[in-house]
């Protein structure tokens, strides 16, 4: 299997042979507007023309290509393009820190069923089984309603997104690798449960992991600009992706590059890490479909 | 075959369980119930009636019990807002969402399937490239976002349909498409890797090699075992009927469930969200059950002896 070859071939040299091989243009522009992205998310501050909340009232709804305003203003005279920089940078913080905790929430499960089995491994299997069987965006609607909206709270709801995935994978990786002879060889030695799962056997499953966060990503950022569309997600004065669309649609008839310049960047962006991410399953991960 | 659909009920049943434990501890954490479902303004007697109705009196494991007891009885609190019974007022809703969303799922898989087979039947091809396009696409533009790419399209630039609302048949089309089209990229995008596991499992080499007709092969060795995972996510959007139009609802200013459950959640009517979140999983719980039924069905192989549990 898969795994048998991953084990036996040093890791770190399997990948950097396969990136090197040809890649798809449509990957390759897909990484750089990956960059793009988060250059712009690390840089808010110094590339954005203006502060996200800076009124310009005598230019209100100014249509793009205005002199001052690249991209337009809204209907409170904000520059559209300054706001769609923080909006990049609320949205790509959201995202990161749900899929950072989804992944080590749900690896650290997965490791834990594996390590147990029996009947903390069916329960945490149940647990996966009612979160994939759940649609998120109710559980999370339900979430929120009793507890209010903050930002680390938000972050934190998104990051139950699709750890039930993780913790399948690594559960399964992992079982598989505690056969093999090299976690058995530390464990022989005297390494401790945690050292022969941190150190010895994630680092022989990271790469599958490492793909499936890049699919869980995009998911990820529409779950959150679905949440913030429906005006119950990020909230203002922070302003995303998501929350930009929602409050622009009240201007679509007059002033349609409002909500349209966030709903573009929200596709290509989900639409580049998706084709980074499928293409990243096909070479190094057949049997993650 | 007996103990397969006894595990599965079972399961099933420990699932609602779950759902309500779930709603239980998040009412329990988010501060005092009486005054988060009964609202800010409820008179202290009310307050007071309704503790007792509850049990929230008593220790915290028989206000569980009692958690259960009444929602298995249908009590499910009052909406803060309308004061009638939350669940009444879900249920009104219910037809609004499936008038969206049954059309929808019709949609789906009727454009969905034969695409995905064809794609994967013709991998490579020009229409195979041109499904995992729109597929890709349709997984990565969010519903509202193509809701209001239709909106400003047909409604606002050509005015051939009105923008949301309700009345006549043609308030309809623009949100069935948007859910339409969405889940048919999805649905074409599983279904065709579905296929094309199947279509490399060495039975179908087999098949074919004995001189049996590719089509024949398709419809008799491929097609059903494809089915099989196929079920799943069918039976996903089955159970999705009538809560999977939540963004669409509001992109459209549709009056179904998704809309009452936006606006109970933006205003707190705790006890609306609330039975929305019961009804959906018992509804997710109730698909999967005939989603394991089918499977007994399509693959007999996990019904006998074998309780599938790896999945």
């Amino acid at each position: 299997m898969n795994m048998v070859e991953k084990v036996i071939q040093p890791t770190i040299a399997k990948p950097r042979k396969i990136i090197a091989r040809r890649m798809p243009i449509s990957v390759y522009l897909g990484l750089l507007w990956i960059a793009i992205v988060v250059v712009v998310a690390v840089l808010a501050n110094q590339i954005a023309p203006y502060q996200h909340t800076a009124l310009d009232l005598s230019n209100r709804l100014a249509s793009p290509f205005h002199p001052k305003h690249l991209l337009g203003t809204d209907e409170l005279g904000r520059d559209v393009l300054s706001r769609l920089i923080f909006s990049v940078r609320i949205s790509v913080l959201v995202a990161l820190g749900a899929t950072m905790i989804s992944a080590s929430f749900g690896t650290a499960m997965g490791f834990a069923a594996a390590h147990f089995r029996g009947r903390i491994e069916q329960f945490i299997l149940m647990l996966a089984d009612f979160q994939a069987a759940m649609p998120f965006l109710i559980l999370s609607l339900s979430v929120l309603a009793f507890f209010g909206n903050a930002l680390p709270l938000f972050i934190g709801l998104m990051g139950l997104y699709g750890w039930e995935r993780y913790a399948r994978i690594a559960r399964g990786l992992a079982i598989s690798a505690s056969a093999q002879g090299y976690a058995g060889a530390v464990r022989q030695l005297g390494a401790s449960p945690s050292r022969v799962y941190l150190r010895h056997i994630l680092p022989n499953i990271s790469s599958t992991l490492i793909v499936s966060m890049t699919l869980t990503f995009p998911e990820i950022i529409l779950m959150e600009s679905s949440l913030s569309f429906l005006g119950l997600g990020v909230q203002p004065p922070m302003t995303s992706l998501g929350n930009m669309v929602g409050y622009g649609r009240e201007y679509m008839t007059r002033a349609p590059w409002i909500m349209f310049a966030p709903a573009a960047l929200i596709v290509t962006t989900t639409l580049s890490i998706s084709l980074l991410g499928d293409w990243l399953r096909d070479r190094l991960d057949k049997g993650l479909q | 075959m007996f103990r397969f659909f006894a595990i599965r009920i079972l399961r099933a049943a420990f699932t609602v369980a779950l759902v309500v434990t779930f709603a239980f501890l998040v009412l329990r954490l988010s501060g005092d119930p009486a005054r988060s479902i009964m609202g800010e303004d409820a008179s202290p007697e009310a307050m007071a009636a309704f503790r007792q109705e509850w049990g929230l009196d008593q220790p915290l494991f028989m206000q569980y019990l009692h958690y259960f007891a009444a929602i298995f009885h249908g009590e499910l609190g009052c909406s803060m807002r309308g004061g009638g019974a939350a669940l009444d007022l879900v249920l009104s809703r219910i037809p609004a969402t499936l008038m969206l969303t049954l059309p929808a799922l019709l949609i789906k898989l009727a454009v969905g399937i034969p695409a995905g087979v064809y794609a994967a039947l013709h991998r490579d091809s020009a229409i195979d490239r041109a499904v995992m396009v729109t597929a890709v696409a349709g997984y990565t533009v969010p519903s509202f976002v193509l809701g209001l790419v239709l909106v400003q399209l047909l409604a606002i630039w050509f005015a051939w349909l009105p923008t949301g609302g309700t009345g006549g048949l043609q308030h309809l089309i623009l949100p069935i498409l948007t859910l339409g089209i969405g889940g048919a990229a999805v649905l074409a995008r599983f279904v065709r890797s579905a296929m094309l596991e199947v279509l490399g499992q060495p039975y179908i080499r087999t098949a074919s090699a004995k001189g049996i007709p590719w089509a024949s092969v398709v419809r008799g060795h491929a097609l059903p075992n494809a089915a099989i995972p196929t079920v799943t996510i069918v039976g996903f959007m089955v159970g999705n009927l009538i809560a999977g139009s939540v963004v669409v609802e509001s992109v459209f200013s549709w009056p179904g469930v998704g809309n009452l459950l936006v606006v109970s959640v933006a205003a707190r009517d705790l006890a609306v969200v609330q039975c929305i979140l019961l009804l959906v999983a018992v509804a997710m719980v109730f698909s999967n059950l005939i989603v394991d039924f089918l499977y007994g069905v399509l693959d007999p192989r996990l019904s006998n002896g074998d309780t599938g549990g790896g999945h």
